[in-house]
């Protein structure tokens, strides 16, 4: 290749192979290292060297061959002249140790896709749920502690810590680096969804602050959900998950507007709506329900597009979503989904409906603390024209969320209520 | 391959109340887990309720303070321990799962590994 770029391209190349390829670069050097804090160094190391090369000897056709075997052949360097004392941790467990050369592998490109294996360790069991987030964007995604640190809203000593404590437990109580079994595999691919689905949900709900979308998580969130589907096509669920969180993503340019307030779906202008995400999304969906009928996620992106194909708030088909949460409760029987489905009750049998139907949750004590479930209730009475009790709900409602985008909603209806009436 | 102790946990009235029928039962769980597991136990034991603990502590002059019972008071109390040997966590957990526990339930400890080269 003889092809020179400028500086500004090559940092763009670098910067594209970051995002695309650290995962691939990072788990086939761990597995060569057998210790997370020497495969980053090197993968890192692997990138700088990137931005030297490349300028002069092109982008190279396929980044993330030419930077795994940067990165393995600096591993295998430091693995040579490494002394004992340098490692601090015990190496990591996994299944098969490979020869300690296999250069002519890496000369041909086929490096063996280790993500898998990155991911699943990152998300064990044996791990608390933050904690496996927190691995997930640090080793899968490659970002910094610092930009961990703030999506976690803490400070970047706290996360360090976090992230130190567990890479120390995953080699210490030798959680090992490998792909589960495949009786194992499909309850550790959940935890794994839940991890990114929980992602995108932090990333598109921010609980706290001016901010309604945090749109770094939410591109990772997708970007990881994009892994898991090339990494296992024919799984059911990752379908499903990613099916839902393109659904829900196709309406981010409608939910808030422009001065911040969030919208709900009936005030939403859905010409706005991503109409590639909705496709792609529906033909997901379509192919997870037809391989495994009553997937969580699916059945929960299933609900998501029908609101994605219906052409208006009116024609909404409400018979057909309190029949796809019928099916999901069966499936994941929770308060939160039952409140869901009384509000489309609500709108499939009216108001009054609705109200009973929110009404008979009303000892759940999980919904207790909810701001959702006064704002249905809140809802219900308004349109009711019961004010006097639907500003009650309201405050209610106001009292539960801190999120200010929900918050000017929650004040805005309350204020929109005819004056008192009594 | 590695040690780990799994420590077991269980609620000691509940325990007392199952009379000898629950005693039996504990008693068989314990014999079929050692068989199962035979090439894994390192070795177990079970321990005398925790009103017979005594716990000994530092004093911040260097006396010792001896008090009788547990080092901390928890509903679910520390009743027996197996030492095993396993490849990694995941084979420790799948063992762990089959250690009799009518209630509570159990922890699993990475026995540290001292590396006197270094």
């Amino acid at each position: 290749m003889t092809i020179t770029h400028t500086s500004a391209e090559v940092a763009a190349a670098v910067a594209d192979a970051h995002r695309r390829e650290w995962a691939f670069v990072l788990a086939a050097t761990v597995r060569l290292t057998r210790d997370f804090d020497l495969g980053e160094e090197c993968a890192q190391e692997a990138f700088a060297q990137a931005l030297t090369s490349w300028p002069g000897d092109g982008v190279p056709a396929r980044p993330g061959a030419w930077l795994t075997t940067v990165a393995r052949r600096r591993a295998l360097d430091a693995l040579r002249h490494e002394s004992v004392v340098r490692r601090t941790l015990p190496l990591l467990v996994a299944d098969d140790v490979e020869p300690a050369v296999d250069e002519a592998a890496d000369r041909d490109g086929e490096i063996a896709d280790d993500r898998l294996r990155l991911i699943c360790t990152c998300c064990h069991p044996a791990l608390s749920r933050e904690t496996q987030i927190a691995l997930t964007l640090r080793l899968v995604c490659g970002l910094t502690t610092a930009e961990v640190a703030r999506a976690f809203l803490v400070s970047e000593s706290t996360m360090a810590a976090r992230i130190t404590r567990a890479k120390k437990k995953i080699a210490s109580a030798r959680i090992p680096y490998r792909v589960p079994s495949a009786y194992e595999l499909p309850a550790r691919i959940g935890a794994v969804l839940d991890v990114v689905h929980l992602l995108f949900t932090t990333g598109h709900t921010a609980p706290a602050g001016a901010d309604l979308i945090r749109r770094d998580l939410v591109e990772r969130a997708i970007d990881l959900a994009r892994m898991l589907r090339v990494l296992l096509p024919e799984d059911a669920d990752v379908a499903g998950v990613l099916a839902l969180i393109l659904l829900t993503d196709s309406r981010r340019a409608t939910r808030v507007d422009p001065e911040g307030r969030m919208l709900l779906l009936d005030e939403q202008d859905r010409a706005q709506w991503d109409v590639r995400e909705i496709a792609e999304g529906v033909s997901l969906v379509r192919e997870a329900l037809g391989r495994r009928p009553g997937g969580r996620y699916a059945l929960q992106a299933a609900i998501a597009a029908v609101h994605a194909q219906s052409p208006s708030w009116a024609q909404t088909d409400w018979r057909e979503i309190v029949a796809l949460y019928d099916a999901l409760l069966e499936v994941w029987p929770s308060p939160v989904v039952a409140l869901n489905r009384a509000v489309a009750v609500g709108f499939a049998d009216g108001p009054a409906a609705g109200l009973a139907a929110v009404d008979a949750l009303a000892e759940e004590p999980q919904l207790a603390g909810y701001g959702y479930a006064a704002a249905a209730r809140a809802d219900f009475l308004r349109r009711l024209e019961r004010h006097d009790d639907a500003r009650v709900a309201y405050e209610e409602a106001l009292l539960l969320t801190e999120n200010a985008a929900e918050r000017a909603f929650l004040e805005r209806r309350l204020q929109q209520l005819p004056g008192l009436t009594r | 391959m590695a040690q780990y102790l799994v420590l077991i946990y269980g609620d000691e009235k509940a325990h007392a109340a199952g009379g000898p029928k629950l005693w039996e039962q504990l008693h068989e769980g314990h014999v079929a887990f050692g068989t199962k597991y035979e090439h894994a136990v390192a070795g177990g034991n079970a321990l005398q309720d925790t009103s017979t603990a005594t716990s000994i502590r530092k004093d911040t002059d260097g006396s010792f303070v001896v008090t009788d019972g547990p080092f901390a008071e928890t509903k679910e109390a520390l009743g027996g321990y197996y030492l095993i040997e396993a490849a990694d966590l995941d084979e420790a957990i799948a063992i762990a799962k089959d250690v009799p526990m009518p209630s509570g339930g159990v922890e699993v400890r990475p026995i540290m590994v001292l590396d006197m080269s270094r």
